[in-house]
């Protein structure tokens, strides 16, 4: 019986431990260097010496239960590939910061919260010395205090939402998560500005100001001021990596990839754990890890995991509802705003692409190139998506937001790679 | 480790990134887009973007936050 984990970040690692403990050979792909995802970065994690662990390695395609993997130094053409058969799959691929667009969000100086935060606990980097940290959820917290760690002066966290609701919700009542923020809002003594968000970024070849508006319920501006910062971070919540569970045929619920119980997806023999199947931090993500892992792997459902993983669903659903993106972002655009940062994609070439009558995603993105870059669509899909629902409805034309999710290579090859690839890979 | 950037010696420590390296050396952007020739740096940081990408050792279009230094590394940005 093989298993294999895809994704060494605290669900893909508890998913290898507990799929090695279980009895089944376990093999543990991760394309970083080292273990311990986007939580534990700058501080390698080990995993049980009996799994095989595949570091600097990428799953980049799937067929059936044969996964192909490359090997070496980030989009190296030296890069060495293999193909390994397993009985049973666990993808564990995390997430990604979503960054609703705004005037200037393309402007150097400009990250998303995830960057700022990896370059502060991966590299000991500041993005800035006066930084304003903006978007909506708690993962602001502890991306506003890695800041002050690396010696940034954080002026403030600007909340699009009030998180209120979250606090008050019955089914949120878990006593260590909001210890954990309360920790952070009392070390951090930094202003925490709910209904409040940067909509705009100024500067010529790199951010000096940006406005932050007061906003209502909606996201729409109430009132908005100048401020001057030298850099800035964002993030609205996180996009799921999906593209594995796309291409094995995974269902996805709400876009996230839809699990029973034990973590398995619709798909036989394919599992799935942590942020893929819902937004929940990382002591969710490696429970679930445990549950799938347990589950691939053939054994019994480990009983103290499941329970975590019911009570940490619970809270993670309740953090979701407090903390939505609400449309108004869509009145922050100029005509000239960048949706898609690769392929330049103003919101103006959005609009007229659906006067053109572009009635589904693939027309949409053919007629204004929205997506179609090097991220393919990674960064602006799903806000393009919401874009064109609303300037379709106001038109009367009819859209359908098809799965803009669906990219057969995981992650991009270079061509010299893809030539090389014995026939069989294919 | 010794690793050169636009022609410029650099030293490097091991776990440094590509962008790590640029940043810590005061650089915000390192790319301007094909279109209207705007200026790039890091976004994402995690390797889901691509504004990052430099060449190194000759091969272009490596993304800088992804690609950890190794000695000797020939480091060249668009717009040095
Ligand atoms: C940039 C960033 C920083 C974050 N920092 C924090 C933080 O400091 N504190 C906090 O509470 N939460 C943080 N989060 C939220 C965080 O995602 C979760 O708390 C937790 O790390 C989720 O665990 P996971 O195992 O589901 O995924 P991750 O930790 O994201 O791990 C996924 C792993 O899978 C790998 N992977 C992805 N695709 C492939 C593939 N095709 N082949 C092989 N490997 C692949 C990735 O490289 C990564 O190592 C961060 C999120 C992001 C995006
Ligand atoms: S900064 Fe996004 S890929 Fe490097």
């Amino acid at each position: 019986m093989r298993v294999v984990v895809i994704g060494g970040g605290p669900a893909g690692v508890a998913a290898a431990e507990a799929a090695v403990r279980a009895g089944a050979d376990t093999v543990l792909v991760d394309s970083e260097p080292t273990l311990g995802g986007q939580f534990h970065r700058g501080n390698p994690q080990r995993v049980d010496s009996r799994v095989r662990h595949l570091a600097n390695s990428t799953v980049w395609a799937v067929q059936g239960l044969r996964l192909h993997i490359r090997t070496g130094p980030a989009d190296s053409p030296t890069r060495t590939g293999e193909a390994i058969d397993a009985d049973a799959v666990v993808i564990a691929t995390g997430a990604h910061d979503r960054v609703v667009p705004f005037p200037g969000w393309d402007l150097p100086g400009v990250y998303t919260a995830g960057a700022a935060q990896a370059l502060a606990k991966g590299q000991g980097i500041a993005i800035g010395q006066r930084v304003l940290v903006s978007g909506t959820g708690p993962f602001l917290l502890p991306v506003a205090e890695s800041l002050k760690h690396v010696g940034a002066n954080v002026l403030g966290i600007c909340d699009a939402n009030t998180g209120a609701g979250w606090l008050r919700h019955p089914r949120a009542a878990n006593p260590t998560k909001i210890a954990e923020l309360l920790g952070y809002a009392i070390r951090l003594r930094t202003s925490w500005q709910p209904r409040t968000a940067v909509v705009a970024a100024h500067g010529d070849d790199k951010v000096s100001a940006v406005t932050v508006a007061k906003l209502n319920p909606d996201w729409t501006i109430r009132s908005q001021r100048r401020v001057a910062v030298d850099a800035v971070c964002v993030g609205h919540g996180f996009t799921p990596r999906l593209e594995l569970a796309v291409s094995a045929g995974c269902k996805l619920a709400d876009g996230f990839i839809a699990v029973d119980h034990t973590g398995a997806t619709s798909v036989p023999g394919w599992y799935a754990a942590g942020e893929v199947t819902g937004i929940g931090g990382a002591d969710l993500a490696a429970a679930e890890g445990e549950v799938a892992g347990t589950a691939a792997a053939g054994g019994p459902c480990p009983a103290t995991a499941l329970a975590k993983v019911r009570s940490g669903r619970r809270f993670a659903a309740a953090l979701a509802a407090a903390h939505p993106i609400r449309p108004g972002w869509q009145t922050w655009l100029a005509d000239d705003t960048l949706v898609c940062r690769c392929e330049e994609v103003t919101y103006r070439a959005l609009r007229e692409a659906i006067d053109l009558d572009a009635t589904g995603t693939r027309t949409f993105k053919l007629t204004s190139r929205v997506g179609l870059g090097l991220c393919q669509g990674r960064m602006c899909g799903r806000s393009a998506v919401d874009l064109a629902t609303t300037l379709a409805a106001q038109r009367r034309t009819f859209f359908t937001p098809a799965d803009l999710q669906r990219r057969p290579i995981a992650t991009p090859l270079r061509l010299a790679e893809l030539a090389s690839l014995p026939e069989e890979d294919l | 480790m010794r690793v050169t950037i636009d022609g410029v010696q650099h030293s490097a420590t091991p776990g440094q990134t590509v962008a790590g390296a640029l940043l810590a050396d005061g650089r915000t952007s390192w790319r301007t887009t094909r279109g209207a020739g705007k200026p790039r740096g890091v976004f994402c940081g995690i390797g889901v973007c691509f504004d990052c990408l430099v060449t190194v050792n000759g091969v272009a279009d490596v993304r800088a936050c992804q690609r950890l230094l190794a000695e000797g590394d020939d480091i060249r940005t668009e717009e040095p």
